[in-house]
């Protein structure tokens, strides 16, 4: 019983939770049993967040455990360091250059963490920098797609499948702009370009 | 079967739909709140935010005596205020189904205590249904209408955060024709005078019995025989986690947890060598397991917050995965007000005052965090002006004592408090928040907003009139994004010797269609004060250098930051030496 278990972490407001209902809808498009779960309500505030995707022939939990994540798809750079615990020895590390600054950072209490990029890329990391692609894209909304598009490459899903579900998933007056950004994730991680 | 992505909450709404339910009334609280969002969607099912849970179970219990089915939302504390309807609905019966639906939220992701609702059932004596995942919540909530009719008592289907906000597939089914209802008047099975609540209150152990005899051969549970040599007694999310974390042991998984099918139990024990509990939140299960004399494997488990499988399968000794060491010193992220925030201004004021604020339920309680630290208290919906008054009689500091709560809170609750407050002669102050909406829980309408679920229009109650009407003296409406009125207003307020209401009304900040233009941090004329810094937006942050910056992309233009720097140095973004940009 083999069970795929992808973790999209990011900061409340990215679009994580559109991210994953993508990831999910396509799994299911490929006839995988599928679980997500999401978090609402105080901790969308500004706060971290995670949307966890499990899929195979049977999934039970439907949460990610420490060691457990296959797929760690972090949305700024801090939170992927903060999640570091839940990627399992094996798992693949996908990270967003960007950082967005806790409160205590913005307020001066507590500094800027440094020398995340080499520690994370100690972890096997492969960088982006989502928004500039999102920007290229046509749309700076696009960014958790960019990011959809580094996952894709890693996942045993075909293209045309993401393509559809997200043309079907995001309005439509953007679509052409977020299949040009699911595009552009995909093809710097295919590339290498990304790379650390 | 065409099988669908849905949340628990969705199915469960599905499942109330099916049901033939008429009526979906509740109060927004997470986890639960979207149950009622998505049983509005459907067209012949009338929905109802009300202002209270007890409202919500009321019109619920008026709509079963009117014969026809009625679903009643909100989470764990909501049945707290929904505790004094529902216990004596225990007793009167159901005319058409009346079904609660729960939602418990272990860990407390958006909560301000745990509470495990089979215990407040237990003590009212009412079924709960436990589902374990989407395709349960959406049969549980259809047979719980069933039930409740048949054995004549409300049914809880009781959720947690996992189950509600977990998605998974379901297949779904057909709407049954609602019960025709013919209203026939019974007054001994529904006026409770203590005459007719004997009858009903013996009525009700029968009742039960009833179910307990239904639920001992009922599919909800079910005993799965795998290795005999420990056997695991669950239910709800646990027993996706049990499943995960010990796939080869057996289980009875349970759900319905209130009765319990003592037989049933009985009968799982004699077939494995050992049993366990795994359970979240109370012993519940574990405490009546030692009652009817199963002894229990000691698993550790038992614990404030949420389980996992890991930690299920390490209390058993199974071998866990391997973790990576974690980066140390990341700074925390703390949930935040957001930017353009209107409570931003009002606390700004608060603590300028140095006032001891009893604060309440909302986005707003996040105002007791740094920087603003403006909030002594919260306790519960609608604590604060109680509270305050409270501070006024201990009579203990010389600081000014203001009481802070939200709109939609104030209709929930805070009404009968001020009205105390009124009636003891009380000379308080009390801050409306005012931001047109129940902002925490995703943006539902109120009593105050003007709309209503599903968007629909409503009437807005006139709040400078009602507030009167229970007795303040005063009542003064602020823009709370003018921080010099709103400071000045509540300084006169605390100062004056009568019973105030300030409204300080400003749209939350995420309902503003069109934000204002950004403004930035002009470098030349920044003096690096951190005034500014100090309101804890998120969108203002300080350079290398210590001097502000603002970030353009997420700011919204509410002018808050300009109003307190005193150098003039926060500008149109247009106009400033150094714009700062998205980082």
């Amino acid at each position: 019983m083999s069970v795929t278990t992808v973790v999209l972490a990011g900061v409340g407001g990215q679009g994580t939770i559109l991210a994953g209902d993508v990831l999910a809808k396509v799994a299911v498009a490929e006839g995988r049993e599928v679980k997500l779960s999401e978090v609402h309500g105080m901790a969308q505030r500004g706060g971290s967040v995670d949307t966890v995707v499990r899929f195979g022939a049977r999934v039970f939990s439907p949460v990610v455990d420490p060691g457990g994540a296959d797929h760690l798809i972090a949305f700024e750079i801090i939170e992927a360091a903060r999640k570091l615990p839940y990627l399992a020895p094996s798992g693949r590390l996908v990270v967003n250059r960007r950082m967005v600054a806790p409160l205590p950072v913005l307020i001066g209490d507590l500094p800027e963490p440094d020398d995340l990029e080499p520690a994370l890329a100690a972890h096997g990391a492969i960088f982006l920098d989502a928004e500039e692609l999102a920007c290229e894209a046509g749309s700076p909304r696009s960014a958790n797609i960019v990011l959809l598009g580094a996952a894709s490459y890693g996942l045993p899903f075909a293209e045309e499948t993401w393509r559809s579900i997200i043309a079907g998933r995001v309005p439509s007056a953007t679509v052409e702009d977020n299949l040009r950004a699911f595009d552009l994730g995909r093809n710097a991680c295919a590339e290498g370009v990304c790379a650390p | 079967m065409e099988r669908t992505l849905m949340s628990g909450n969705e199915a469960a709404a599905r499942g109330a739909w099916e049901a033939g339910v008429a009526v979906g009334v509740g109060y927004p609280g997470t986890p639960s709140t979207e149950v009622l969002e998505n049983l509005v969607r459907y067209a012949d099912v009338r929905c109802e935010w009300a202002p209270n849970e007890k409202v919500a179970a009321e019109v619920a219990g008026g709509v079963s005596l009117g014969g026809r089915r009625a679903l009643v939302t909100m989470k764990h504390v909501g049945l707290n205020v929904a505790a004094d309807p529902l216990f004596t609905q225990a007793y009167t019966g159901v005319g058409g189904g009346l079904v609660y639906f729960v939602a418990d939220d272990p860990g407390m992701h958006s909560s301000q205590n745990e509470q495990d609702t089979r215990n407040h059932a237990a003590a009212a004596r009412v079924p709960v249904l436990e589902p374990s995942d989407s395709q349960e919540a959406l049969e549980f909530t259809r047979l719980a209408f069933g039930l409740s009719e048949r054995f004549d008592i409300p049914v809880i289907v009781r959720s947690t955060t996992r189950v509600s906000h977990s998605k998974g597939l379901v297949v779904a089914g057909e709407r049954e024709e609602p019960p025709s209802a013919q209203y026939a008047s019974d007054p001994q099975k529904y006026v409770m005078l203590p005459g007719n609540a004997r009858v009903r209150r013996v009525t009700l152990e029968t009742r039960l019995t009833d179910v307990r005899t239904w639920a001992e051969s009922a599919p909800v549970n079910r005993i799965e025989i795998r290795d005999t040599g420990l056997g695991i007694v669950t239910s709800g999310i646990c027993y996706q986690y049990v499943r995960e974390a010990l796939p080869d042991v057996s289980v009875l998984k349970l759900g319905m947890t209130v009765p319990l099918a003592e037989d049933l139990i009985l009968e799982f024990i004699s077939k494995v060598d050992r049993v366990a509990v795994i359970e979240e939140l109370d012993p519940y299960l574990s405490l009546r397991l030692r009652a009817l004399g199963v002894p229990l494997v000691e698993t550790g488990l038992q614990r404030p917050g949420e389980l996992c499988p890991t930690a299920i399968a390490a209390a058993f000794g199974e071998e866990t995965a391997a973790v990576r060491t974690s980066i140390d010193g990341l700074p925390p992220r703390p949930p935040l007000l957001c930017p353009g925030c209107p409570h931003r201004g009002v606390f700004h004021a608060l603590g300028k005052m140095k006032a001891v604020v009893t604060g309440d339920i909302g986005c707003y309680t996040l105002a007791a965090l740094p920087p603003l630290r403006a909030m002594d208290a919260c306790v519960c919906m609608g604590a604060s002006i109680g509270m305050g008054h409270g501070m006024e009689l201990a009579a203990s500091t010389e600081r000014p004592v203001v009481a802070v709560i939200g709109d939609s809170t104030f209709a929930h609750s805070g009404l009968t408090g001020l009205l105390h407050a009124a009636y003891n002669e009380g000379t308080g102050t009390t801050v409306i928040l005012d931001n047109r909406t129940t902002a925490m829980t995703g943006h539902q309408g109120n009593p105050v907003s003007g709309w209503g679920i599903g968007g629909r229009t409503a009437p807005a109650v006139d709040l400078e009139a009602l507030c009167r009407a229970l007795g303040a003296s005063v009542v003064r409406t602020v823009d709370s994004n003018d921080l010099e009125a709103t400071l000045s207003t509540l300084k006169e307020e605390v100062a004056a010797p009568h019973l105030s209401v300030v409204i300080a009304k400003a749209p939350c900040a995420l309902l503003v269609k069109e934000p204002s233009d950004p403004y930035a941090v002009d470098e030349e004329l920044c003096t690096k004060c951190a005034a500014c810094v100090r309101l804890g937006c998120p969108a203002i942050s300080r350079d290398a250098t210590k001097r502000a910056v603002i970030d353009t992309a997420l700011c919204v233009g509410c002018r808050q930051c300009v109003q307190v720097c005193r150098y003039d140095a926060i500008v149109p973004a247009g106009a400033a030496c150094d714009i700062g940009g998205a980082r």
